[in-house]
């Protein structure tokens, strides 16, 4: 059953992104902007989006964790922060790669950029963290606790940042609401790509929780045998 | 009776502590070496000065500082003595804040102890604003001590703690350190806390109360399974 | 109302169940001898029953409330394998330290009458770090029983101790049970924990393999409860 949501999902995302790059690869006018590298905005802000709210989900899980200490919520926790920073680091990477093009650096501190980074630190430090534990209960609660703590504190760096006065960059800023005009047929892709971005985020949770939950198997199964 | 019971876990760290001096002497050594490094790796010329400064002095309290939060939790492992400390009727809230409130005083006098060393090496006034400088050194000083006491019991029985402690509250640090620099650079410079910079310590006082909060809630969490 | 009530206690690391399904009650003054060998789940029933870990499943109480609420830990004394003391501090230090964690009054009063009774008078300002073993273990029944608990958790407290100490120790587990305290001793001293125990418990594998009053037959021959519920001759 589960194989065939899974399977049902990939195709839906399949279809979805081929017919979604297509168009925009092809679909939109190039002198709509000055550069034909705006298009990398297409991978790079869903990311953004889907990936913090991904760090937000798995906030809820843990503490779903936290209160019925099921460790159904700890997998799903952990595999959901894990693809959320691996969307992290596609923003990241799409972001230096647009920068290079925009302003001829590869990192230029830009607020948005550098909140990400900070973000993906913080979660990179959950990662660390689950795996310098062996113990399942103890890795459970936490990276639970630093799931809770890193969400709340992720809040505070973006707005810091958006405030602080040197990271306000005087170029154009990584968007495509220039001159306060919304151009709906550049927007209408967009919105296809957050939900391609979404369906892959929910491909991969649903692999990833199989892996550990293999793993899991495993574990019990030599402690078994040691006893 | 709480309040009694904090002070009781503080006072006994902090006597601990004393009698060793072990990360007291640890993280001035560490920090003066710092100094030194930076004055090297940038030219201390009064208009770099103006720039940095309260750059320069956060990042080396929050390096030495480390040391000093490290020590927090691990000086209990040593004997078991936590496993004491929890089975006695000591709320795990009120262990967790005696412990903040032992590692804050020694973290205060660290930095104060810097600040004057800091103001020699780099020729950098401090006493023009001294008041306001304080409460921002109190406020963002607090944000250090509360996630670095929380994590210092998280990581307390990890292989790897000295490593992971860090590498777990820099990033968190993030947000007040910001908010400490730009304060304090604007107060070395002489420039009083006005309506531009207010934000700031809103920022510093609002990141505190959160924190604290959450530490206290979570104590329990992290140190009984 | 019971000292001591295990009910249904289920303890998981990860898959693992280190306590399965255990169950026991006892009333106040009792003493209870906790058996098995290294790995059963001695030490993993105790820290639970000292309220320093969580059970899966079921509960603990201890005359009759959770262990970890407040008023509870106040009644219970926990001497573990670790000496629980600090080593910057003096003897006196540690003693009041923990007399004033546990709310008492008097506590350098209380400290100095320990530090006597565990023989320690001379070397009271002396810090731990520089006692012999001996001296470091008598410091850590002191403390104890500091707070004159109602309820013992020892996890193989004669294990490690000198001559003395052991001295110590015994006279002061008897005169314990005298005033009808509730004691749980896990051991590997089997002739000397069956002499003292009202009820015996033996885990095997995370669970009880018996769990009940002492018989005779465990008093004549201490191996007799190993040869009949673990079916070979460990000892």
């Amino acid at each position: 059953m589960r194989n065939r949501i899974l399977l049902l999902l990939t195709a839906a995302f399949a279809v979805l992104i081929a017919w979604n790059l297509k168009h925009i690869l092809l679909g939109l006018p190039d002198e709509a902007r000055q550069d034909a590298i705006f298009r990398i905005l297409y991978f790079h802000a869903p990311a953004a989006m889907v990936g913090l709210t991904g760090f937000g989900v798995g906030m809820v899980f843990s503490g779903v964790y936290l209160a019925t200490k099921n460790f159904y919520w700890d997998t799903l926790a952990a595999s959901t922060t894990e693809v959320s920073l691996m969307l992290a680091a596609i923003n990241l990477v799409t972001g230096s790669i647009w920068g290079r093009q925009q302003w001829g650096v590869w990192w230029a501190w830009d607020a948005r950029l550098t909140s990400m980074l900070v973000c993906w630190l913080i979660f990179a430090g959950y990662m660390m963290l689950r795996r310098a534990i062996e113990e399942p209960d103890t890795r459970a609660r936490l990276s639970a606790v630093v799931s809770l703590f890193g969400t709340v504190n992720a809040w505070f760096v973006y707005k810091v940042i958006e405030w602080f006065p040197r990271l306000q960059h005087p170029g154009p800023v990584l968007s495509f609401r220039t001159g306060g005009r919304i151009d709906r047929q550049l927007e209408t892709p967009f919105w296809w790509m957050v939900l391609a971005y979404i369906l892959l985020a929910v491909i991969l949770v649903m692999i990833r929780m199989r892996q550990e939950s293999v793993a899991r198997e495993i574990d019990s199964l030599r402690r078994l045998a040691h006893a | 009776m709480f309040l009694r019971q904090c002070l009781t876990v503080a006072a006994k760290d902090l006597r601990a502590e004393w009698r060793t001096k072990e990360a007291l002497n640890a993280s001035l050594a560490f920090s003066t070496v710092i100094l030194v490094l930076f004055s090297f790796a940038l030219d201390p010329n009064p208009e770099m000065m103006q720039e940095f400064s309260g750059g320069l002095l956060w990042l080396v309290f929050l390096f030495a500082g480390a040391l000093v939060l490290n020590r927090s939790f691990a000086r209990e492992m040593q004997n078991d003595c936590l496993d004491a400390l929890l089975a006695s009727p000591v709320p795990v809230s009120g262990l967790f804040l005696g412990k903040a409130l032992a590692n804050y005083a020694l973290l205060m006098t660290l930095e104060l102890i810097c600040l004057a060393e800091f103001g020699v090496l780099f020729n950098v006034r401090w006493l023009g604003n001294i008041g306001a400088l304080l409460i921002v050194m109190a406020l963002g000083t607090w944000a250090l001590t509360v996630v670095g006491t929380i994590f210092s019991a998280l990581t307390v029985n990890l292989r790897l703690r000295e490593v992971m402690l860090p590498v777990l509250v820099y990033p968190m640090m993030v947000p007040p350190m910001m908010a400490a620099m730009i304060l304090t650079t604007s107060l070395l410079n002489g420039d009083p806390i006005g309506p531009g910079n207010i934000l700031w310590v809103r920022v510093l006082a609002g990141f505190d109360v959160i924190f604290t909060l959450l530490g206290v809630a979570f104590i329990d969490t992290v140190l009984v399974g | 109302m019971n000292a001591l009530e295990i009910d249904t206690v289920w303890k998981y690391f990860g898959d693992y169940p280190a306590l399965r399904d255990v169950g026991f009650n006892v009333e106040a003054g009792s003493v209870v001898a906790l058996l098995g060998r290294n790995g059963a789940g001695k030490t993993t029933l105790l820290r639970i029953l000292a309220g320093l870990s969580k059970p899966s499943k079921g509960s603990v109480k201890i005359h009759g409330s959770e262990v970890r609420e407040e008023p509870t830990r106040r009644r219970i004394g926990v001497l573990g394998h670790g000496i629980s003391l600090y080593d910057e501090l003096t003897a006196t230090e540690n003693l009041v330290l923990f007399a004033n964690l546990y709310g008492l009054k008097d506590s350098e009063k209380r400290a100095h009458q320990w530090l006597e009774r565990t023989g320690l008078e001379r070397v009271r300002d002396g810090l731990v770090r520089e006692f012999s073993r001996g001296m470091r273990q008598r410091l850590a029944v002191a403390r104890t029983f500091i707070h004159d608990p109602e309820v013992l958790l020892f996890d193989e407290p004669f294990t490690s101790l000198d001559d003395r100490a052991i001295a110590v120790l015994q006279s002061l587990i008897a005169d314990a049970q005298k005033r009808g305290c509730t004691i749980v001793m896990s051991t590997h001293q089997l002739r000397e924990a069956i002499e003292l125990a009202t009820h015996v418990v033996l885990i095997r594998k995370g669970q009880f393999a018996y769990a009940g009053e002492r018989r005779q037959e465990m008093l004549d021959d201490p191996t007799w409860l190993y040869r009949t519920y673990e079916g070979d001759g460990a000892a």
